[in-house]
């Protein structure tokens, strides 16, 4: 049985940092690179959950192609060379960081997800010391209304995580994402304070996948948030295993 | 004597913060007794000579550019300095004294002095309640110390940790820059 299944899936051959590696076919670069333990930072990209390629920071270079191609939303090829850092890679990296942490108001030190952020820790392993972009500081609401959960978009950097969770997952639909551009905001059904969401569930799935203090349950003080993810895999493989 | 004046010169200085990274830097506990033999402490908050020195090799500055006052002295740094550092995240992010940034001054002066004053002024006092003499005018927003002068090495935390300024103090004096994010980072 075990010996059909591996000879219906097609295996490719690709290099990645100068290695070979093998593949399935369909696997994009993200899963072979991470499958052969290699590391290539994510923000919006998360198992279980569909792609979405918004972060940019998983942008890699492919011999033959002037452009960078986000590895999360590419599909491996045969006889591919990737190469998942460079100069010019990490230079990108660095700048998203940055705009990132710029763009809104990420004042760490008094965010209650201090010490299990993700995008603090990936600001720490890229070696931003500090922000060369002026911070825009803008002027954001605090959605208190949930009884048990809180929204708070000065923290959010608009991976939708939490809008793919909710629509994926629980099936709810209740977060979805307006406006554009800098003015782009999470919201809940039509635009309405989360507390008086109709199809809210408050099942708390979008504030385990949340990788800031953005997403957070009430009565919780600086740095006492954490994200609990292992529920997402488990999800995925009891699905896979009972379709 | 001759051969103190060999010692390079520091001076730390104290901005718009909480004077915590001050502490953390007192936090060095016995390291400071090494550390006196390494260098010559010429200014800051805990020296007694008010004075800032016409030359200084390297100056570590805590806080916010949040003041005229703030800002006047940056410059000054910088033109005394050979070598700034930004000491914690007030100076190298704006951190808390920037979080008043997304208000303008008047709404942030009616709440500080009118509206949580525990005797509230009659409208008519109410200019009054504004302190104005002796103090140094705000500036529009609280910026990060590098937005108005050049920074050398930057040391984020809040506060950064003992370990991590000993380890950029010790990286500086080597004369090497110090890779900072292996020690500390936002919100330390």
């Amino acid at each position: 049985m075990i010996t059909q299944v591996a000879s219906s899936v097609e295996s490719l051959t690709l290099r990645i940092n100068g290695k070979d590696v093998s593949c399935r076919a369909g696997d994009t670069i993200l899963q072979a690179v991470r499958d052969n333990d290699m590391e290539l930072p994510t923000l919006c990209w998360l198992e279980g959950l569909t792609v979405w390629g918004g972060c940019r920071l998983c942008m890699v270079e492919i011999a033959g192609s002037p452009k960078l191609h986000a590895a999360c939303a590419t599909a491996c090829q045969e006889g591919m060379e990737v190469q998942t850092d460079s100069d010019r890679l990490h230079r990108y990296r660095r700048m998203i960081v940055e705009l990132l942490l710029a763009e809104r108001n990420h004042i760490c030190s008094v965010c209650v997800s201090n010490g299990h952020c993700e995008l603090q820790s990936l600001a720490q392993k890229l070696g931003i010391d500090h922000v060369r972009f002026a911070y825009r500081n803008p002027q954001l609401e605090v959605d208190n209304s949930h009884d048990r959960m809180r929204l708070d978009h000065n923290r959010c950097i608009l991976c939708t995580r939490c809008v793919r969770v909710c629509a994926e997952v629980e099936g709810a639909r209740t977060k979805d994402v307006k406006g554009r551009g800098v003015l782009a905001a999470i919201i809940h059904d039509l635009d309405q304070p989360w507390g008086e969401s109709e199809t809210c569930t408050s099942c708390g799935k979008c504030v385990n996948v949340c990788p800031t203090g953005a997403l957070t349950h009430r009565g919780v003080a600086v740095g006492e948030m954490t994200k609990k993810l292992a529920f997402l895999p488990y999800l995925t493989l009891m699905r896979e295993a009972n379709p | 004597m001759s051969e103190s004046n060999k010692k390079p010169t520091v001076a730390t200085v104290w901005l718009d913060g909480c004077s915590g990274c001050h502490m953390s830097l007192l936090d060095l506990d016995e390291r400071l007794i090494t550390l006196a033999g390494l260098v010559d402490v010429l200014h800051s908050p805990v020296v007694d000579d008010k004075n800032f020195p016409a030359r200084v090799d390297l100056t570590l500055v805590e806080g916010a550019v949040s003041s005229e006052e703030d800002y006047r002295k940056a410059r000054m740094i910088r033109s005394r300095s050979a070598c700034v550092l930004s000491l914690g995240d007030c100076a190298v992010t704006g951190n808390v004294p920037a979080m008043r940034n997304c208000f303008d001054r008047e709404a942030l002066f009616e709440r500080a002095y009118v509206e949580n004053a525990s005797h509230p002024p009659e409208p008519q006092q109410r200019r009054m309640g504004l302190p104005v003499f002796g103090v140094p005018p705000l500036r529009p927003k609280a910026v990060p110390l590098h937005q108005v002068i050049k920074v050398d090495v930057y040391v984020p935390g809040c506060p950064p940790p003992a370990d991590a300024i000993w380890f950029a103090l010790c990286e500086i004096l080597a004369g090497r820059t110090p890779s900072i994010t292996e020690v500390t980072r936002f919100g330390l």
